[in-house]
């Protein structure tokens, strides 16, 4: 009885019976308006060749999804220190914000072509154009973060002799980290897209390229179980993040029903 | 201890000459506190009272060592007051805990900021916890606790590193009026049984009266000093005190400066 109670109050079971139902809409469709499969596939064609593809969609998946996390990586490893820089200095914040706002009205699909010009058919482009895609969510939440630290807190620190690498480690960045997590969130999804984008212009590999090539064909159900694959390595990083989130924040607000409930 | 050639008379514990504060902005310079004198001796416990933005939080800024006069100095103990220094501990108005630490951790923070010798603090902080009423809350953290005992820890942590003074900017502003009346009689008992000079800027006259060895009522902006009133009452004080004639007496007096401003 209890098992049964936590599989109906499961966090999972909502969407899960939501996608069902729309999934069931999606078939009626096609048999209502007899939508010619060259257009809009079957969701059980689709299911068909998901499960006879499957190994190599997951092989396939696994550069797109290497270059996502490359990607993701270097918009954090890079976004998380210019963030400081422009929260830190208004100096800085003068000089690089109002250009980094300006360089985001640039499409970066447009550019992502270029690299392959500049770098070939390899990884690197297309983790350049995940990271390029990551790397402004990142910076924008962190900014935001480190500024809206109070100014007492800082007072109250500096009362207390702190350095300024103190009151960064002991307060500012912890104080941060919420709005750290949630742009990287924006990142990581970000990133997938900006991988795909640069298997669509310069690759012979990854769900991009099998995007690409199924469409060329008219092979509808392979692209749509390309895009369900897609959608899963999104979801799975995304998750992981979340649980990341979770072992870092523990004391964030959005975390805490669950400490309280596990205390 | 005093070296035996040392005068045996008690110097004061913080000595404010003519110190004067003027605020620069783009509109001008804007006086703030116009020059003060003020003696505060070893132990005493001295209020502040005044209308908003009369200068009382820039006085205790400067004597905190967060804000530099404009004019005069700040002596504290044997020195001037440059930068923030040790002997004092502040109190403001919200608790300002760190939500990812732990009560106890907390009330360490200035020890890990100062480098202190955590053995021996830790047992100090522990006595400071259990004398505000807060034993077996140290590995709590901040949010399960209530406003009133989120402000003892702040006064505890104010209070590890054992410094001389405690300042205090409208401590108990942000809680009920049943609160802060327990607060008040709390923090006379943890000031009497630390014997620390403390320094208290209150909108409260009620709370002044009931704590003040002496008030420092000041005048509006451009502040400056426009009585002074020593508080005969015996301590320890009673929350009956409250209804005695000797402290309506007081506080109407004091009361009758706020409005002459009115009028």
């Amino acid at each position: 009885m209890r098992g049964l109670q936590m599989i109906v109050g499961a966090p999972w079971l909502k969407p899960l019976i939501f996608l069902v139902l729309l999934i069931v809409l999606w078939d009626f469709t096609i048999r209502i308006f007899h939508i010619p499969p060259y257009q809009v596939p079957a969701p059980v064609d689709v299911m068909v060749t998901l499960w006879q593809e499957w190994p190599r969609l997951l092989s396939e998946a696994v550069p797109t999804t290497i270059a996502t996390v490359y990607g993701f990586l270097l918009s954090a490893a890079f976004g998380i220190p210019v963030a400081m820089l422009i929260a830190s200095s208004r100096t800085v914040e003068s000089y690089v914000y109002p250009l980094l706002v300006f360089s985001q009205s640039i499409p970066k699909v447009a550019i992502a072509p270029l690299f392959v010009v500049w770098f070939g058919f390899g990884m690197l482009p297309k983790v350049l154009a995940a990271f390029l895609l990551g790397f402004f969510p990142v910076v924008v939440s962190a900014v935001q973060g480190f500024k809206s630290v109070e100014p007492e807190l800082l007072d109250l620190a500096r009362s207390m002799e702190a350095s300024r690498l103190q009151i960064f480690r002991m307060v500012s960045l912890p104080y941060a980290m919420p709005a750290i997590f949630s742009g990287l969130k924006v990142s990581i999804t970000l990133a997938v897209v900006g991988a795909v984008v640069g298997e669509f212009v310069g690759s012979n590999s990854g769900i991009g390229y099998v995007l690409q090539r199924s469409i060329g064909n008219f092979e509808l159900p392979t692209m749509f179980a390309a895009l369900v694959v897609l959608a899963m390595i999104g979801v799975i990083l995304f998750w992981i993040l979340d649980l990341i989130e979770r072992l870092v924040i523990p004391w964030h607000a959005s975390q805490r029903q669950d400490l309280l409930v596990a205390a | 201890m005093l070296a035996p050639d040392q005068a045996p008379v008690p110097r004061a514990m913080i000595e404010i000459t003519r110190v004067a504060k003027t605020y620069r902005t783009k509109d001008g310079d804007v006086p703030s506190l116009r020059p003060i004198d003020l003696s505060i001796a070893d132990g005493e416990f001295v209020v502040v009272v005044g209308p908003s933005g009369c200068g009382k939080t820039t006085l205790l800024r400067m004597i905190a060592g967060l804000m530099a006069p404009s004019e005069g100095r700040i002596r504290v103990g044997d020195r001037v007051v440059m930068k923030p220094h040790s002997d004092v501990g502040i109190v403001f108005q919200s608790a300002l805990l760190l939500p990812w630490r732990t009560v106890l951790a907390n009330v360490m923070m200035p020890v890990e900021v100062k480098r202190l010798p955590r053995a021996e603090y830790l047992p100090r902080a522990e006595a400071l916890l259990s004398m505000a009423g807060l034993a077996g809350f140290e590995s709590k953290h901040p949010w399960q606790l209530s406003g009133g005992m989120q402000q003892r820890v702040a006064i505890c942590r104010a209070l590890v590193h054992d410094p001389k003074i405690l300042l205090m900017d409208e401590p108990f502003g942000a809680l009920d009026a049943m609160t802060r009346e327990r607060m008040n009689a709390e923090l006379q008992r943890i000031q009497l049984e630390t014997k620390k000079t403390a320094f208290l800027i209150t909108h409260s006259i009620p709370e002044a009266v009931f704590l003040a060895d002496r008030i420092v009522v000041l005048s509006e902006r451009p502040g400056s000093i426009a009585a002074i009133y020593e508080v005969p009452i015996p301590r320890p004080r009673k929350l009956d005190v409250l209804g005695s004639p000797e402290f309506v007496r007081l506080t109407q007096t004091i009361r009758a400066h706020f409005k002459a401003l009115i009028d």
